[in-house]
C-alpha cells in the first residue's frame, strides 16, 4: 500500500543515512574529530589549520603518543545555528575522543558549552572568544591561538610606546571586533594615551567610506582597526586611497594583514600590526616547520596553520605523559597545562585559564610577508575574567 | 562605547559633501545591479535570486581572467572588461535557453527555488574552479590615483570612475528603452506578451537578449566594482538583497525607481553609518517599510 | 475514501514510528529526529501560509528566531522557567511580530508580498545581530533550560516527547483548521482571490488571520529549538532558513499536511547525505552543489513534491489520471 510504503521507505533511508557514518571498528585509533569551516569565506583558515595539524601528525609517523589517529570531518560553514548539531555529530554519533575546531567564535562558543555539558576534550585551533577561556571556561578545553583581548592589548602597547596620544579605533560590530578594541584600548591607556572614539560598523558590512570620511575629519594621531578576511582587504586599500595612510598612521591587529598581503598589495606596505606569529621568526624550528609545510601542502604557512600545528603538539604532549591512554582523563589534561611546547612560533605555554601564554611579535609588512621587528610583549597571558575553574 | 549618539556631530561642509559623493558612488553601483534584476523582473515576471551570483561572477572574472587576457592578447584592465562583456552575454544568452526560459510559466514559488538551488550550485562551481581565498584586483595604474577635495582628504580617481561609467550606463539604457526599436519592443513585452506575439515579433529571442543584457550588466558591474570591493566567496549574497529592497521601493521594472532607490539607500546607508551605526543594517529596511506603507507598489510603475 | 483512508494510515504509522523511534535509536539518532521534528512544526507553520492559502512567505524564518530568543531572553537567569508560561510568552512575541509584518505587506500582492516578507526578516535579523537586544553575532547561551510540569527538558527523552506531543498537536490542529469555515475560507483565497472578493468576501482579515497564527506557530517550533539547543544566535533569521523551510514544503508536497512532514525528514536527510564522507569523499566538502541539484530537479520534476509521488507513478503508469489522483489534485488545488 502506497502510504505505508512511503513511510517504509522513509525508516530505510533514515536508518542508511545514521549506519552509513557508523565506524567503530579498530578502538585502538584515537578518533580525532576537526570541525572546521570548509566552505564559505573562512574555508581558507579551516584548511590551513587542517594542514598544520595533519602536518605534525605526520612528522610522528602518523602517531600522536603512541596512538594511530582517526580523523572525523564536519564542515561547520561558519554558521552558529548548526554549530550544535554538527558538534553532537561528532561527539556522539561518530564517538570521537578529542574535537578540534573552530575558527567562527560563534560557532566555538556553542562547541564550548556542548564539550563543558559532555566533558569532551576540545582544543580550540582559533576562535578567539574571550568567553571561551572566560565565562565558559572548563578543565576540558584548550586554546592554542590567542584570546581576541591579546593581540588588542599588543599593539596597544606598541602604539603607547611609539608615543601616540589621541587614537580612533575601528571595527566590525561583533564580539571579536569589541573584545580586541577592548584589549587595545586597556594598554593604550595604561601607556598614557585616549581613546577618543571607537567606530564601528555591521558584521560583515564593507563599506567603509563614511567613516574613513569621519577618520580624516577628526585627524587623530593613529587609527587601530581590527578586520580580517576579504574585509581586511578592502579597509586597508580602502584606508590607502583616501590618502589617509600619509596622514594618519594605521595599526591593526595582525590578522588586518595576516593572508593579506597579496591581495592588498602596495596600500599594505609598511604597515604595523602585532601578533603572536610572524613569517620570518628566525629560529631553527620556525624555518623547518615553514620548509615542511611548502613542501607537503605547495603553499606557505600562515598563522592559522601553526595554530593546527600546536594543536597537534598539545595533544601529543599530553597522550605521551599519559603513554596514549586517554581514558586517563585528569592526568591527560594535567599534562597538557603544564606543558610547554616548543612552537614555531617560539614557546608556548597554557595559562590557568587555558590560553595561549606567549611572546607578540610587532611585525611590518613587506612584500608578502609580515617580518618581525621586535617583541611587543614577552609571554602575554590573557587575564581570564570570570573563569572559575 | 560606540560614537557617542546624542551628541550633535560636527559635521562642517565639507565633510558633508564628501559623504554625499560617498552615498552617490555607492547607490550608483547598487543601481547598476538591481537595474538588470528589475529589468529581468519587470519584463520576463521572473524572480531571479541567482542575480547576486551574476555579480560575483563578474568580480570572479577580473581577478582570473586578467592574467589570461594579459597573456594571449597582452590586454590590460580594459581589454578584460570587454572580454569578461562577451562571455557574460554568451553565459546569460545560453543560461535563458537552457533553464531561465522553463520558469517564465511557473509560479513564482518555483522561480524563487529553483534560482535559490542555482546560488548554491554557482557558488560550489566557483569553488570547484577558482578556490575559495581572497583576491584583490588592481585597476588600471592611470585611474589608481587619488584627487584631493579640499584639506580633509583624498577621493580615489576611480571610484569617480564607476560612478561615471554608471551614469553613462544609465544613460545608454534610458536611450535603447526609449529611443530604439529594441526598447519598444521591450517596453510593450512587458506590458502585454501575447499582444506582441500575436504581432509577429519573437518574443522568446526578445526575452533571450533582455536576460543575456541582465546578466551582462551584473557581471560588467561585479568586474568594476572588483577593484574597489576586493573578491570573496559569498559577495553575491549580500549585494542581492540590498538590490531587492532597491526594487521594491524602486517599483518592479522601473528603471528610473531603481536609479531613485538606490540614491536613497546610499544616503541612508551612509549617513545611517556616521549617526548611528547600530541602526545602520535596520535603516534600510525601515526606509522600505515606510516608502510601501505611503506607496505598496514602489514609487515608480514599469517604465 | 479510499484515498482519505490510506492518507490516515501514512499519519498513524509516521506517528507510531516516531514514538517508537526512542527504543531504537542511540542518542545521536534521538538528537537528530528531534530537531528534524521541530523543523516540521517549522514547516507545518508555512503550510498553513503558502500552501493553504496560497501566500508565499519568505521571511518565516524570523518568526522562528523570534520564538527562539523569546525562550532565551525571557528565562531567569538563575532558576529554570516553566514552559507553560514560557512557550505561550514565545508564541505570542512572534505572533506580534507576524501582526505587524502581515499588516503591512498584507498590502501588497505576489512578487512583492515574497519580497516585502523577506526584507522584514532581514529586518529582524539586523535588530538581533547590530544591536545590543539580541546579544550580538555570536549569540547567546540559554543557561537554565525550562521544565514543564517537573520535567527537566534538559533530558533527551523528554524533550523528544514534549518536540512529537507538540507536532502532534499542532498536525491537528491545523487539520482542524483546514476543514473549518475558516480554513475553506483560506483555500478560496488560495484558490481564486478575486472571485471572493467579488462575492462580497473580505479577504484581508482572514489572510492576516493566517499570517498571525503561522507566525506564532512558527514561534512554538523557535522555542523548542532554543530549549533543545541552549544556544541561540542571529543565523536562526537568516533568509537561508526561510529558504530551507520553503524547499522543505514544496518537496514534500505543497497543500497537504503530511507533506510538510515528509519534506522537513527529507531535507535533513538530504543534507546528511550530500555531507557524508562515506558516499562522496573528499567531495563531500561540495555538498552544496548536490544540495542545489536536487532542488533544482525536485521543483522541475516533482511538481506534487514526495506526497504525490506514487500518484505520479500511477498515472505514468496506467496513463490516465486515476480518480484518487483526480480528488487529491482538487483536493490540494494544485
Amino acid at each position: 500500500m502506497t502510504p505505508r510504503f512511503m513511510a517504509l521507505a522513509t525508516a530505510a533511508a533514515c536508518a542508511a543515512a545514521l549506519a552509513l557514518p557508523a565506524a567503530a571498528q579498530n578502538t585502538a585509533k584515537l578518533k580525532v574529530g576537526l570541525m572546521l569551516p570548509y566552505t564559505g569565506t573562512f574555508a581558507a583558515l579551516g584548511t590551513a589549520i587542517e594542514n598544520g595539524f595533519k602536518l605534525h601528525v605526520a612528522e610522528q609517523g602518523g602517531k600522536l603518543g603512541g596512538r594511530e589517529i582517526e580523523f572525523f570531518k564536519v564542515d561547520d560553514e561558519s554558521d552558529p545555528s548548526k554549530a550544535t548539531d554538527n558538534v553532537n555529530k561528532l561527539i556522539k554519533r561518530d564517538n570521537v575522543d578529542v574535537i578540534v575546531g573552530t575558527v567562527h567564535s560563534g560557532v566555538a562558543m556553542a562547541m564550548a558549552k556542548v564539550a563543558k555539558d559532555s566533558g569532551t576534550l576540545l582544543i580550540v585551533p582559533n576562535a578567539g572568544a574571550d568567553a571561551i577561556t572566560g565565562p565558559m571556561c572548563a578543565k576540558n578545553i584548550f586554546r592554542t591561538s590567542f584570546s581576541n583581548w591579546q593581540p588588542g592589548y599588543a599593539t596597544g602597547v606598541v602604539a603607547a610606546q611609539k608615543g601616540y596620544k589621541r587614537a580612533m579605533t575601528i571595527t566590525w560590530n561583533y564580539a571579536a571586533g569589541t573584545e580586541t578594541v577592548k584589549g587595545f584600548t586597556e594598554a593604550f591607556e595604561k601607556g598614557g594615551g585616549k581613546v577618543i572614539k571607537d567606530l564601528a560598523l555591521p558584521f560583515p558590512n564593507v563599506e567603509f567610506q563614511a567613516l574613513l570620511t569621519e577618520i580624516a575629519a577628526q585627524k587623530p594621531d593613529v587609527v587601530f582597526a581590527f578586520f580580517a578576511g576579504g574585509g581586511a582587504v578592502k579597509f586597508v586599500k580602502d584606508y590607502d586611497a583616501a590618502g589617509l595612510r600619509k596622514t594618519v598612521p594605521l595599526m591593526g591587529s595582525g590578522f588586518l594583514t595576516d593572508g593579506t598581503l597579496e591581495a592588498q598589495g602596495p596600500a599594505a606596505q609598511g604597515l604595523i600590526t602585532s601578533l603572536h606569529y610572524a613569517d620570518n621568526i628566525d629560529t631553527p624550528r620556525n624555518q623547518a616547520f615553514r620548509k615542511a609545510y611548502a613542501l607537503s601542502y605547495k603553499a606557505n604557512a600562515d598563522v592559522y596553520a601553526v595554530q593546527g600545528y600546536d594543536a597537534a603538539q598539545l595533544l601529543a604532549s599530553g597522550l605521551t605523559a599519559v603513554k596514549g591512554d586517554a581514558s586517563k582523563r585528569d592526568d591527560l589534561i594535567l599534562a597538557m597545562k603544564k606543558t610547554i611546547i616548543n612552537s614555531p612560533r617560539g614557546k608556548l605555554a597554557m595559562s590557568n585559564t587555558h590560553n595561549p601564554v606567549q611572546d607578540f611579535y610587532i611585525r611590518e609588512a613587506k612584500g608578502v610577508n609580515n617580518e618581525s621587528v621586535g617583541v611587543a610583549v614577552k609571554a602575554l597571558a590573557d587575564p581570564g575574567r570570570g573563569c572559575k575553574m | 562605547m560606540r560614537g557617542r549618539v546624542g551628541k550633535p556631530c560636527p559635521m562642517d561642509l565639507a565633510t558633508f559633501l564628501i559623504q554625499c559623493l560617498n552615498a552617490l558612488q555607492y547607490g550608483l553601483l547598487l543601481f547598476l545591479v538591481a537595474s538588470g534584476l528589475t529589468l529581468i523582473f519587470g519584463i520576463m515576471g521572473v524572480i531571479n535570486l541567482a542575480h547576486g551570483s551574476f555579480y560575483m561572477i563578474g568580480a570572479y572574472m577580473a581577478y582570473a581572467l586578467a592574467p589570461i587576457v594579459g597573456s594571449t592578447f597582452g590586454g590590460g584592465f580594459f581589454a578584460t572588461l570587454f572580454v569578461g562583456l562577451v562571455l557574460s552575454v554568451i553565459l546569460g544568452y545560453v543560461l535563458e535557453w537552457v533553464f531561465f526560459s522553463y520558469l517564465y510559466e511557473r509560479e513564482h514559488l518555483q522561480q524563487v527555488l529553483m534560482t535559490y538551488g542555482l546560488i548554491l550550485v554557482f557558488e560550489e562551481l566557483r569553488s570547484l574552479i577558482v578556490g575559495d581565498d581572497v583576491h584583490g584586483v588592481q585597476p588600471p595604474p592611470w585611474l589608481s590615483g587619488t584627487l584631493a577635495l579640499g584639506e580633509v582628504m583624498t577621493y580615489p580617481v576611480y571610484r569617480l570612475f564607476i560612478s561615471a561609467v554608471c551614469i553613462a550606463l544609465a544613460l545608454g539604457m534610458y536611450a535603447v528603452l526609449t529611443r530604439t526599436r529594441l526598447g519598444m519592443m521591450i517596453r510593450a513585452g512587458s506590458a502585454n506578451r501575447e499582444m506582441v506575439q500575436s504581432l509577429g515579433i519573437d518574443i522568446s529571442f526578445l526575452y533571450r537578449v533582455v536576460f543575456a543584457a541582465g546578466v551582462a550588466i551584473a557581471v560588467m558591474a561585479g568586474m568594476l566594482a572588483a577593484p574597489v570591493s576586493s573578491v570573496y566567496p559569498g559577495m553575491g549574497n549580500s549585494v542581492l538583497i540590498v538590490c531587492f529592497v532597491v526594487v521594491v521601493i524602486g517599483g518592479i521594472g522601473s528603471i528610473r525607481g531603481a536609479l531613485l532607490a538606490a540614491m536613497l539607500i546610499g544616503i541612508v546607508d551612509t549617513f545611517g553609518k556616521v549617526f548611528v551605526p547600530q541602526a545602520a543594517g535596520v535603516g534600510v529596511y525601515l526606509l522600505m517599510a515606510l516608502i510601501l506603507l505611503w506607496r505598496p507598489q514602489g514609487l515608480f510603475k514599469a517604465a | 475514501m479510499d484515498d482519505t483512508r490510506s492518507r490516515l494510515a501514512f499519519v498513524v504509522l509516521a506517528f507510531g514510528a516516531l514514538a517508537l523511534w526512542p527504543l531504537a535509536a542511540g542518542s545521536y539518532g534521538l538528537d537528530l529526529v528531534t530537531k528534524i521534528m521541530v523543523y516540521a512544526i517549522f514547516a507545518l507553520s508555512l503550510e498553513l501560509l503558502v500552501g493553504t492559502t496560497g501566500l508565499v512567505c519568505f521571511g518565516q524564518a524570523a518568526f522562528f528566531g523570534i520564538g527562539a530568543y523569546a525562550a532565551v531572553l525571557m528565562s531567569p537567569a538563575d532558576a529554570p522557567a516553566s514552559a507553560l508560561w514560557l512557550l505561550p510568552l514565545a508564541a505570542l512575541a512572534a505572533g506580534l511580530y507576524a501582526l505587524a509584518v502581515g499588516a503591512l505587506s498584507l498590502r501588497t500582492q505576489g512578487v512583492y508580498f515574497i519580497m516585502v516578507t523577506l526584507a522584514f526578516a532581514q529586518m529582524a535579523y539586523y535588530v538581533v545581530h547590530d544591536t545590543p537586544l539580541g546579544g550580538g553575532t555570536d549569540g547567546i547561551y540559554l543557561m537554565m533550560k525550562p521544565t514543564l510540569l517537573g520535567l527537566d527538558l534538559d533530558a533527551p527523552f523528554v524533550i523528544y516527547g514534549v518536540t512529537l506531543g507538540t507536532l502532534a498537536g499542532v498536525f491537528v490542529l491545523l487539520a482542524l483548521i483546514k476543514r473549518s469555515p475558516f480554513g475553506r475560507a483560506l483555500a478560496g483565497i488560495k484558490a481564486n482571490e478575486q472571485r471572493m472578493r467579488a462575492t462580497g468576501f473580505s479577504t484581508y482579515p482572514y489572510k492576516l488571520a493566517a499570517f498571525t497564527l503561522s507566525g506564532a506557530l512558527a514561534g512554538v517550533a523557535g522555542f523548542l529549538f532554543a530549549v533543545k539547543d541552549g544556544f541561540v544566535n542571529p543565523e536562526l533569521m537568516s533568509w537561508h532558513f526561510s529558504g530551507a523551510v520553503l524547499i522543505m514544503i514544496i518537496l514534500g508536497g505543497l497543500g497537504h499536511l503530511r507533506g510538510a512532514l515528509v519534506g522537513a525528514f527529507a531535507f535533513a536527510l538530504l543534507q546528511e547525505f550530500f555531507k557524508s564522507e562515506a558516499i562522496f569523499g573528499a567531495f563531500a566538502k561540495h555538498w552544496h552543489l548536490g544540495l542545489g541539484l536536487t532542488i533544482i530537479a525536485s521543483v522541475a520534476l516533482l511538481p506534487r513534491g514526495l506526497v504525490g509521488l506514487p500518484a505520479q507513478w500511477k498515472q505514468r503508469l496506467t496513463g490516465r489520471r486515476s480518480a484518487p489522483a483526480v480528488a487529491l489534485v482538487e483536493a490540494g488545488h494544485e
